[in-house]
Protein backbone atom coordinates (compact mmCIF):
# COMPACT_ATOMS: atom_id res chain seq x y z
CA UNK A 1 0.00 0.00 0.00
CA UNK A 2 2.89 2.80 0.28
CA UNK A 3 1.96 3.97 -3.35
CA UNK A 4 -1.12 4.61 -1.72
CA UNK A 5 -0.24 6.43 1.01
CA UNK A 6 1.87 9.04 -1.55
CA UNK A 7 -1.50 9.53 -3.73
CA UNK A 8 -2.98 10.59 -0.01
CA UNK A 9 -0.56 12.69 0.42
CA UNK A 10 -0.82 14.03 -2.93
CA UNK A 11 -4.53 14.96 -2.13
CA UNK A 12 -3.37 16.45 1.09
CA UNK A 13 -1.19 18.93 -0.78
CA UNK A 14 -3.28 19.98 -3.63
CA UNK A 15 -6.39 20.46 -0.49
CA UNK A 16 -3.51 22.37 1.19
CA UNK A 17 -2.42 24.15 -1.96
CA UNK A 18 -5.69 25.74 -2.64
CA UNK A 19 -6.93 26.16 1.01
CA UNK A 20 -3.32 27.91 1.66
CA UNK A 21 -4.50 30.62 -0.88
CA UNK A 22 -7.63 30.96 -0.13
CA UNK A 23 -6.86 31.83 3.36
CA UNK A 24 -4.34 34.17 2.40
CA UNK A 25 -6.12 36.20 0.37
CA UNK A 26 -8.66 36.45 3.24
CA UNK A 27 -5.88 38.02 4.76
CA UNK A 28 -4.46 40.34 2.12
CA UNK A 29 -7.33 41.36 0.33
CA UNK A 30 -9.50 44.31 0.99
CA UNK A 31 -13.20 44.46 2.53
CA UNK A 32 -15.73 47.11 1.42
CA UNK A 33 -19.23 47.62 3.26
CA UNK A 34 -22.26 46.98 1.79
CA UNK A 35 -23.97 49.09 0.27
CA UNK A 36 -27.33 46.97 -0.37
CA UNK A 37 -27.08 45.70 -3.18
CA UNK A 38 -23.52 44.13 -3.57
CA UNK A 39 -24.33 40.89 -2.66
CA UNK A 40 -27.18 39.77 -4.89
CA UNK A 41 -26.31 37.39 -6.78
CA UNK A 42 -25.37 38.43 -10.66
CA UNK A 43 -28.81 38.48 -12.90
CA UNK A 44 -26.74 40.98 -15.90
CA UNK A 45 -27.51 43.66 -13.47
CA UNK A 46 -31.27 43.75 -12.92
CA UNK A 47 -32.66 42.91 -9.49
CA UNK A 48 -32.63 39.41 -7.96
CA UNK A 49 -35.81 37.60 -8.77
CA UNK A 50 -36.35 34.47 -6.53
CA UNK A 51 -33.82 31.59 -5.44
CA UNK A 52 -31.91 29.79 -8.16
CA UNK A 53 -33.38 26.57 -6.91
CA UNK A 54 -35.47 26.18 -9.76
CA UNK A 55 -36.52 23.69 -11.61
CA UNK A 56 -34.60 22.58 -14.71
CA UNK A 57 -34.11 20.35 -18.06
CA UNK A 58 -34.80 16.84 -16.92
CA UNK A 59 -32.94 15.74 -20.14
CA UNK A 60 -29.17 16.41 -18.24
CA UNK A 61 -30.38 13.22 -15.89
CA UNK A 62 -31.36 11.17 -18.69
CA UNK A 63 -27.51 11.75 -20.17
CA UNK A 64 -26.22 10.70 -16.71
CA UNK A 65 -28.48 7.26 -16.70
CA UNK A 66 -27.18 6.46 -20.25
CA UNK A 67 -23.56 7.23 -18.90
CA UNK A 68 -23.94 5.05 -15.92
CA UNK A 69 -24.47 2.26 -17.72
CA UNK A 70 -21.35 2.66 -20.44
CA UNK A 71 -19.11 4.54 -17.72
CA UNK A 72 -20.08 0.47 -15.78
CA UNK A 73 -19.14 -0.88 -19.49
CA UNK A 74 -15.86 0.61 -19.21
CA UNK A 75 -14.86 -1.04 -15.94
CA UNK A 76 -15.75 -3.96 -17.20
CA UNK A 77 -13.74 -3.86 -20.39
CA UNK A 78 -10.46 -3.19 -18.40
CA UNK A 79 -10.00 -7.06 -16.86
CA UNK A 80 -10.75 -8.27 -20.49
CA UNK A 81 -8.82 -6.20 -22.69
CA UNK A 82 -5.85 -6.40 -19.97
CA UNK A 83 -5.25 -10.04 -20.99
CA UNK A 84 -6.28 -10.08 -24.17
CA UNK A 85 -2.63 -9.71 -25.26
CA UNK A 86 -1.06 -12.17 -23.04
CA UNK A 87 -3.83 -14.73 -24.07
CA UNK A 88 -2.31 -18.17 -25.62
CA UNK A 89 0.98 -17.15 -24.19
CA UNK A 90 3.20 -19.34 -22.63
CA UNK A 91 1.16 -19.98 -18.94
CA UNK A 92 -2.18 -18.53 -19.55
CA UNK A 93 -5.10 -21.18 -20.90
CA UNK A 94 -7.04 -18.56 -22.34
CA UNK A 95 -6.88 -18.61 -26.58
CA UNK A 96 -7.26 -15.35 -27.63
CA UNK A 97 -10.00 -15.82 -30.05
CA UNK A 98 -12.15 -16.72 -26.81
CA UNK A 99 -11.70 -13.55 -25.61
CA UNK A 100 -11.89 -11.77 -28.64
CA UNK A 101 -15.38 -13.71 -28.90
CA UNK A 102 -16.37 -12.34 -25.91
CA UNK A 103 -15.54 -9.23 -26.53
CA UNK A 104 -17.43 -8.61 -29.61
CA UNK A 105 -20.92 -10.08 -27.75
CA UNK A 106 -20.10 -7.64 -24.63
CA UNK A 107 -19.20 -4.15 -27.56
CA UNK A 108 -22.90 -5.98 -29.50
CA UNK A 109 -24.90 -5.83 -26.38
CA UNK A 110 -23.70 -2.28 -25.42
CA UNK A 111 -24.37 -0.98 -29.03
CA UNK A 112 -27.67 -2.62 -29.11
CA UNK A 113 -27.86 -0.33 -25.95
CA UNK A 114 -26.96 2.82 -27.88
CA UNK A 115 -29.43 1.98 -30.55
CA UNK A 116 -32.16 1.42 -28.30
CA UNK A 117 -31.70 4.61 -25.96
CA UNK A 118 -31.22 6.73 -29.38
CA UNK A 119 -34.64 5.35 -31.32
CA UNK A 120 -36.23 5.95 -27.58
CA UNK A 121 -35.26 9.56 -28.53
CA UNK A 122 -33.21 9.62 -24.93
CA UNK A 123 -30.65 11.03 -26.89
CA UNK A 124 -32.64 14.35 -28.45
CA UNK A 125 -32.20 17.76 -26.96
CA UNK A 126 -35.47 19.75 -27.52
CA UNK B 1 6.86 -0.66 -4.51
CA UNK B 2 8.41 -0.49 -7.71
CA UNK B 3 9.50 2.75 -10.15
CA UNK B 4 9.44 4.95 -7.11
CA UNK B 5 9.85 8.73 -7.73
CA UNK B 6 12.78 8.72 -6.63
CA UNK B 7 15.21 6.07 -8.05
CA UNK B 8 16.87 8.91 -9.28
CA UNK B 9 20.40 9.89 -8.06
CA UNK B 10 19.03 12.76 -5.90
CA UNK B 11 16.85 9.49 -4.09
CA UNK B 12 20.22 8.00 -3.90
CA UNK B 13 21.55 10.13 -2.04
CA UNK B 14 18.78 10.81 0.51
CA UNK B 15 18.72 7.19 0.85
CA UNK B 16 22.48 6.97 1.72
CA UNK B 17 22.21 9.68 4.37
CA UNK B 18 18.86 8.93 6.68
CA UNK B 19 17.97 5.58 8.36
CA UNK B 20 15.58 3.63 5.71
CA UNK B 21 11.83 4.83 6.85
CA UNK B 22 13.05 8.53 7.32
CA UNK B 23 14.35 8.27 3.94
CA UNK B 24 11.30 7.19 2.29
CA UNK B 25 9.37 9.91 3.61
CA UNK B 26 11.99 12.49 2.50
CA UNK B 27 12.05 10.96 -0.90
CA UNK B 28 8.11 11.12 -0.80
CA UNK B 29 8.09 15.04 0.48
CA UNK B 30 10.67 15.57 -2.23
CA UNK B 31 8.44 14.20 -5.26
CA UNK B 32 5.53 15.94 -4.36
CA UNK B 33 7.20 19.33 -3.51
CA UNK B 34 8.84 18.89 -6.92
CA UNK B 35 5.68 18.22 -8.54
CA UNK B 36 3.90 21.06 -6.94
CA UNK B 37 6.07 23.36 -7.82
CA UNK B 38 6.34 21.82 -11.42
CA UNK B 39 2.32 22.41 -11.55
CA UNK B 40 2.56 26.10 -10.47
CA UNK B 41 4.98 27.16 -12.64
CA UNK B 42 3.53 25.04 -15.43
CA UNK B 43 0.18 26.58 -14.81
CA UNK B 44 1.62 30.10 -14.93
CA UNK B 45 3.97 29.73 -17.72
CA UNK B 46 0.52 28.36 -19.63
CA UNK B 47 -1.18 31.09 -19.22
CA UNK B 48 1.22 33.27 -20.79
CA UNK B 49 1.72 30.49 -23.66
CA UNK B 50 -2.29 30.60 -24.01
CA UNK B 51 -2.42 34.56 -23.88
CA UNK B 52 0.70 34.87 -26.81
CA UNK B 53 -0.79 32.21 -29.03
CA UNK B 54 -3.92 33.79 -28.80
CA UNK B 55 -3.28 37.06 -29.45
CA UNK B 56 -0.53 35.18 -32.40
CA UNK B 57 -3.87 33.86 -34.27
CA UNK B 58 -5.66 37.25 -33.97
CA UNK B 59 -2.54 39.46 -35.13
CA UNK B 60 -2.31 41.01 -31.63
CA UNK B 61 1.13 40.90 -30.15
CA UNK B 62 -0.07 39.99 -26.49
CA UNK B 63 1.61 41.02 -23.19
CA UNK B 64 5.12 42.49 -23.61
CA UNK B 65 5.13 45.09 -20.61
CA UNK B 66 5.72 42.97 -17.62
CA UNK B 67 8.82 41.64 -17.66
CA UNK B 68 10.72 40.11 -21.17
CA UNK B 69 7.60 39.24 -23.59
CA UNK B 70 5.20 39.61 -20.89
CA UNK B 71 6.85 36.80 -19.16
CA UNK B 72 6.19 38.41 -16.02
CA UNK B 73 2.29 38.89 -16.74
CA UNK B 74 0.51 35.84 -14.89
CA UNK B 75 2.22 36.71 -11.98
CA UNK B 76 1.46 39.95 -11.89
CA UNK B 77 -2.38 38.62 -12.75
CA UNK B 78 -2.18 36.06 -9.66
CA UNK B 79 -1.50 39.12 -7.02
CA UNK B 80 -4.48 40.95 -8.90
CA UNK B 81 -6.35 38.19 -8.37
CA UNK B 82 -4.96 37.48 -4.69
CA UNK B 83 -5.82 41.27 -3.95
CA UNK B 84 -9.40 41.33 -4.90
CA UNK B 85 -12.28 41.52 -2.18
CA UNK B 86 -13.78 38.06 -1.87
CA UNK B 87 -17.31 38.46 -2.19
CA UNK B 88 -19.91 35.66 -0.83
CA UNK B 89 -23.27 36.60 -2.43
CA UNK B 90 -26.45 36.71 -0.44
CA UNK B 91 -27.92 32.93 -0.32
CA UNK B 92 -24.70 30.64 -1.66
CA UNK B 93 -24.51 27.46 0.28
CA UNK B 94 -21.71 27.87 2.39
CA UNK B 95 -20.03 24.74 2.49
CA UNK B 96 -20.17 23.88 -1.38
CA UNK B 97 -19.42 27.71 -2.20
CA UNK B 98 -16.02 27.19 -0.09
CA UNK B 99 -15.34 23.49 -1.27
CA UNK B 100 -15.65 23.44 -5.12
CA UNK B 101 -13.03 25.57 -5.79
CA UNK B 102 -10.53 22.92 -4.11
CA UNK B 103 -12.27 19.86 -5.92
CA UNK B 104 -10.68 19.97 -9.52
CA UNK B 105 -7.58 21.92 -8.61
CA UNK B 106 -6.79 18.48 -6.26
CA UNK B 107 -7.79 16.26 -9.01
CA UNK B 108 -5.68 17.08 -11.80
CA UNK B 109 -2.50 17.07 -9.04
CA UNK B 110 -3.74 13.78 -8.38
CA UNK B 111 -3.18 13.44 -12.09
CA UNK B 112 0.14 14.49 -12.12
CA UNK B 113 1.04 11.88 -9.05
CA UNK B 114 1.42 8.83 -11.57
CA UNK B 115 2.31 10.81 -14.59
CA UNK B 116 5.95 9.36 -15.96
CA UNK B 117 8.48 12.46 -16.95
CA UNK B 118 11.25 10.42 -17.24
CA UNK B 119 12.67 6.57 -17.26
CA UNK B 120 13.16 7.68 -13.31
CA UNK B 121 11.40 10.64 -12.36
CA UNK B 122 7.39 9.35 -11.73
CA UNK B 123 6.18 9.53 -7.93
CA UNK B 124 4.10 6.03 -8.15
CA UNK B 125 3.68 3.89 -10.34
CA UNK B 126 0.02 2.23 -9.88
CA UNK B 127 -0.23 -1.03 -11.43
CA UNK B 128 -4.13 0.13 -12.19
CA UNK B 129 -2.52 3.64 -13.36
CA UNK B 130 -5.19 4.23 -16.30
CA UNK B 131 -8.07 3.73 -13.94
CA UNK B 132 -6.85 5.68 -11.13
CA UNK B 133 -6.53 8.73 -13.47
CA UNK B 134 -9.70 7.84 -14.83
CA UNK B 135 -11.44 8.24 -11.62
CA UNK B 136 -9.42 11.01 -9.64
CA UNK B 137 -10.08 13.51 -13.21
CA UNK B 138 -13.85 12.82 -12.12
CA UNK B 139 -13.00 14.88 -8.73
CA UNK B 140 -12.95 18.35 -11.29
CA UNK B 141 -16.53 17.41 -12.53
CA UNK B 142 -17.56 16.94 -8.79
CA UNK B 143 -16.01 20.21 -8.41
CA UNK B 144 -18.52 21.96 -11.25
CA UNK B 145 -21.29 20.53 -10.01
CA UNK B 146 -20.91 21.42 -6.36
CA UNK B 147 -19.90 25.31 -6.74
CA UNK B 148 -22.80 25.64 -9.90
CA UNK B 149 -25.04 23.98 -7.39
CA UNK B 150 -24.14 26.33 -4.03
CA UNK B 151 -23.71 29.34 -6.11
CA UNK B 152 -27.49 30.14 -6.14
CA UNK B 153 -27.39 31.74 -9.30
CA UNK B 154 -29.39 30.74 -12.07
CA UNK B 155 -26.66 31.25 -14.50
CA UNK B 156 -24.01 28.63 -12.64
CA UNK B 157 -26.90 26.21 -11.58
CA UNK B 158 -27.20 26.02 -16.09
CA UNK B 159 -23.50 26.31 -16.28
CA UNK B 160 -23.29 23.48 -14.44
CA UNK B 161 -25.66 20.95 -15.62
CA UNK B 162 -24.56 21.13 -18.49
CA UNK B 163 -20.87 21.28 -17.73
CA UNK B 164 -21.84 17.76 -15.99
CA UNK B 165 -23.73 16.42 -18.98
CA UNK B 166 -20.72 17.26 -21.40
CA UNK B 167 -17.84 16.15 -18.80
CA UNK B 168 -19.33 12.77 -18.44
CA UNK B 169 -20.49 11.86 -21.71
CA UNK B 170 -17.42 12.91 -23.35
CA UNK B 171 -15.41 11.00 -20.63
CA UNK B 172 -16.87 7.45 -22.38
CA UNK B 173 -14.89 8.27 -25.35
CA UNK B 174 -12.09 9.38 -23.50
CA UNK B 175 -12.38 6.36 -21.88
CA UNK B 176 -12.56 3.98 -24.47
CA UNK B 177 -9.55 5.66 -25.79
CA UNK B 178 -7.06 4.83 -23.57
CA UNK B 179 -8.60 1.62 -22.84
CA UNK B 180 -7.64 0.28 -26.40
CA UNK B 181 -3.82 1.31 -25.56
CA UNK B 182 -4.15 -0.65 -22.25
CA UNK B 183 -5.45 -3.67 -24.38
CA UNK B 184 -2.52 -3.41 -27.33
CA UNK B 185 0.12 -2.61 -24.65
CA UNK B 186 -1.20 -5.69 -22.41
CA UNK B 187 -0.85 -2.99 -19.49
CA UNK B 188 -2.85 -0.19 -17.39
CA UNK B 189 0.34 0.88 -15.50
CA UNK B 190 1.74 4.56 -17.28
CA UNK B 191 5.19 3.66 -17.16
CA UNK B 192 4.64 0.07 -18.92
CA UNK B 193 2.74 1.78 -21.18
CA UNK B 194 5.56 3.96 -22.53
CA UNK B 195 7.85 1.45 -22.71
CA UNK B 196 5.53 -0.72 -24.96
CA UNK B 197 6.59 1.55 -27.15
CA UNK B 198 10.42 1.60 -27.29
CA UNK B 199 11.76 0.99 -31.04
CA UNK B 200 11.69 3.90 -33.89
CA UNK B 201 8.85 6.58 -34.21
CA UNK B 202 6.80 3.75 -35.83
CA UNK B 203 6.42 1.69 -32.47
CA UNK B 204 4.59 4.60 -31.07
CA UNK B 205 0.68 3.60 -30.69
CA UNK B 206 -0.54 6.11 -32.76
CA UNK B 207 1.64 4.82 -36.23
CA UNK B 208 1.90 0.97 -34.34
CA UNK B 209 -1.49 -0.08 -34.74
CA UNK B 210 -2.48 0.68 -38.45
CA UNK B 211 -5.85 3.01 -38.44
CA UNK B 212 -6.84 2.34 -35.06
CA UNK B 213 -3.81 3.76 -33.05
CA UNK B 214 -4.34 7.41 -35.03
CA UNK B 215 -8.27 7.04 -34.91
CA UNK B 216 -7.82 6.37 -31.21
CA UNK B 217 -5.47 9.56 -31.40
CA UNK B 218 -7.91 11.43 -33.26
CA UNK B 219 -10.68 10.63 -30.71
CA UNK B 220 -8.79 11.34 -27.67
CA UNK B 221 -7.42 14.78 -28.69
CA UNK B 222 -11.71 15.85 -29.53
CA UNK B 223 -12.81 14.15 -26.16
CA UNK B 224 -10.02 15.37 -24.03
CA UNK B 225 -10.86 19.36 -25.49
CA UNK B 226 -14.41 18.65 -24.35
CA UNK B 227 -12.82 17.35 -20.85
CA UNK B 228 -10.76 20.52 -20.30
CA UNK B 229 -13.83 22.21 -21.47
CA UNK B 230 -12.49 24.47 -23.87
CA UNK B 231 -13.61 26.28 -27.02
CA UNK B 232 -15.05 25.10 -29.19
CA UNK B 233 -16.33 22.65 -26.58
CA UNK B 234 -16.69 25.15 -23.91
CA UNK B 235 -20.39 25.15 -23.04
CA UNK B 236 -20.17 25.17 -19.74
CA UNK B 237 -18.55 28.69 -19.27
CA UNK B 238 -19.95 30.08 -22.71
CA UNK B 239 -19.57 34.09 -22.06
CA UNK B 240 -22.27 35.24 -24.39
CA UNK B 241 -25.04 32.92 -23.24
CA UNK B 242 -24.17 32.40 -19.93
CA UNK B 243 -22.07 35.15 -18.48
CA UNK B 244 -19.66 32.83 -17.81
CA UNK B 245 -21.17 29.61 -16.34
CA UNK B 246 -20.50 27.68 -13.18
CA UNK B 247 -17.98 30.24 -12.48
CA UNK B 248 -20.31 33.06 -12.50
CA UNK B 249 -20.41 34.20 -8.41
CA UNK B 250 -16.60 33.45 -7.86
CA UNK B 251 -14.47 36.40 -7.28
CA UNK B 252 -10.64 36.87 -6.62
CA UNK B 253 -8.54 33.73 -5.45
CA UNK B 254 -11.87 31.13 -5.41
CA UNK B 255 -12.34 31.80 -9.73
CA UNK B 256 -8.38 31.55 -10.08
CA UNK B 257 -8.65 28.28 -8.49
CA UNK B 258 -10.80 26.84 -11.03
CA UNK B 259 -9.32 29.13 -13.47
CA UNK B 260 -5.29 27.33 -12.70
CA UNK B 261 -7.15 24.35 -12.04
CA UNK B 262 -8.34 24.06 -15.62
CA UNK B 263 -4.63 24.88 -16.79
CA UNK B 264 -3.24 22.01 -14.82
CA UNK B 265 -5.68 19.85 -16.19
CA UNK B 266 -4.63 20.96 -19.58
CA UNK B 267 -1.25 20.24 -18.97
CA UNK B 268 -2.28 16.50 -17.55
CA UNK B 269 -4.82 16.01 -20.34
CA UNK B 270 -1.25 16.73 -22.87
CA UNK B 271 0.71 15.02 -20.92
CA UNK B 272 -1.20 11.33 -21.20
CA UNK B 273 -1.88 12.21 -24.68
CA UNK B 274 2.14 12.12 -25.29
CA UNK B 275 2.48 9.23 -22.60
CA UNK B 276 0.01 7.32 -24.58
CA UNK B 277 0.11 7.75 -28.47
CA UNK B 278 3.31 9.66 -28.59
CA UNK B 279 6.13 7.51 -26.53
CA UNK B 280 6.45 9.53 -23.35
CA UNK B 281 9.43 10.26 -22.66
CA UNK B 282 10.82 8.01 -24.91
CA UNK B 283 13.41 9.89 -27.63
CA UNK B 284 12.23 9.40 -31.18
CA UNK B 285 14.27 7.29 -33.03
CA UNK B 286 14.02 7.23 -37.01
CA UNK B 287 16.47 3.94 -37.90
CA UNK B 288 19.51 6.51 -38.72
CA UNK B 289 22.61 6.26 -36.84
CA UNK B 290 23.81 9.03 -35.57
CA UNK B 291 20.92 10.87 -35.64
CA UNK B 292 18.88 8.75 -33.28
CA UNK B 293 21.99 8.79 -31.19
CA UNK B 294 22.22 12.61 -30.99
CA UNK B 295 18.43 12.26 -30.26
CA UNK B 296 18.66 9.54 -27.66
CA UNK B 297 21.24 12.12 -25.85
CA UNK B 298 18.45 14.36 -25.40
CA UNK B 299 17.04 13.47 -21.48
CA UNK B 300 13.85 11.84 -21.82
CA UNK B 301 12.13 14.47 -19.33
CA UNK B 302 13.03 17.17 -22.61
CA UNK B 303 11.17 14.90 -24.89
CA UNK B 304 7.73 14.51 -22.74
CA UNK B 305 7.59 18.27 -22.62
CA UNK B 306 8.06 18.77 -26.01
CA UNK B 307 5.30 16.50 -26.85
CA UNK B 308 3.18 17.43 -23.97
CA UNK B 309 4.01 21.11 -25.57
CA UNK B 310 2.64 20.26 -28.52
CA UNK B 311 -0.59 18.77 -27.97
CA UNK B 312 -0.93 22.07 -25.27
CA UNK B 313 -0.28 23.95 -28.72
CA UNK B 314 -3.02 21.75 -30.53
CA UNK B 315 -5.74 22.41 -28.02
CA UNK B 316 -4.82 26.28 -28.32
CA UNK B 317 -5.15 26.42 -32.26
CA UNK B 318 -8.59 24.25 -31.98
CA UNK B 319 -9.80 26.85 -29.36
CA UNK B 320 -8.79 29.68 -31.72
CA UNK B 321 -10.10 28.43 -34.80
CA UNK B 322 -13.69 26.53 -34.29
CA UNK B 323 -16.59 28.45 -33.69
CA UNK B 324 -18.40 27.10 -29.95
CA UNK B 325 -20.85 24.40 -30.86
CA UNK B 326 -24.38 24.42 -29.36
CA UNK B 327 -25.52 22.24 -26.30
CA UNK B 328 -27.54 19.48 -28.83
CA UNK B 329 -25.17 19.25 -31.37
CA UNK B 330 -22.15 18.95 -28.94
CA UNK B 331 -24.36 16.10 -26.91
CA UNK B 332 -24.69 14.46 -30.45
CA UNK B 333 -21.28 14.43 -31.38
CA UNK B 334 -20.58 12.68 -28.35
CA UNK B 335 -23.66 10.36 -28.22
CA UNK B 336 -24.21 9.59 -32.06
CA UNK B 337 -20.57 9.83 -33.71
CA UNK B 338 -17.66 9.76 -31.03
CA UNK B 339 -18.77 6.65 -28.99
CA UNK B 340 -19.96 4.62 -31.39
CA UNK B 341 -16.92 5.24 -33.27
CA UNK B 342 -14.70 4.69 -30.86
CA UNK B 343 -16.77 1.53 -29.90
CA UNK B 344 -15.82 0.09 -33.58
CA UNK B 345 -12.36 1.60 -33.23
CA UNK B 346 -12.16 -0.70 -29.91
CA UNK B 347 -13.45 -3.31 -31.64
CA UNK B 348 -11.31 -2.87 -34.88
CA UNK B 349 -7.71 -2.76 -32.16
CA UNK B 350 -8.72 -5.86 -30.58
CA UNK B 351 -9.08 -7.69 -34.05
CA UNK B 352 -5.78 -6.11 -35.32
CA UNK B 353 -4.31 -7.53 -31.12
CA UNK B 354 -5.77 -10.88 -31.36
CA UNK B 355 -4.94 -11.79 -34.52
CA UNK B 356 -1.51 -10.20 -34.43
CA UNK B 357 -2.11 -7.72 -37.41
CA UNK B 358 0.14 -4.84 -35.07
CA UNK B 359 2.74 -3.84 -37.32
CA UNK B 360 5.67 -5.13 -35.93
Amino acid sequence: MPEYIIIGVFALVGILFAGAAMVFSRIVAPRFPDAGKKLNSYESGEDTIGSARIQFKIGYYLFALVFLVFDVEAVFLFPVLGILRSAGGSGSHISPLFVWCELLVFIAILGFALFYAWRKKVLEWE
Amino acid sequence: MKAYAVNHPIGDIVRSLLPAPWAAIANGALAVAVIAGLVTVSAIFLIWLERKVCAHFQARLGPTRVGPFGLLQPIADAIKLLMKENLRPRGVDNLAYFMAPLLPITGSFLVLAVMPFDHNLQVVDLQAGVVYVVAVSGLGILGILIGGWGSNNKYSLLGSMRSGAQLFSYELSMVLCLLLIVMASGSASLREIVLSQQGTVADWWIFKLPVAGFLAFFLFMISSTAELNRGPLDLSEAESELTGGFHTEYTGISFSMFFLAEFVNMFASAGLGATFFLGGFLAPQFGIGPVDYALAAVPGVIWFFLKTYFLIFLYMWFRWTFPRLRIDHLLSLEWKFLLPVSMANLLLAATLVTFKLIIP
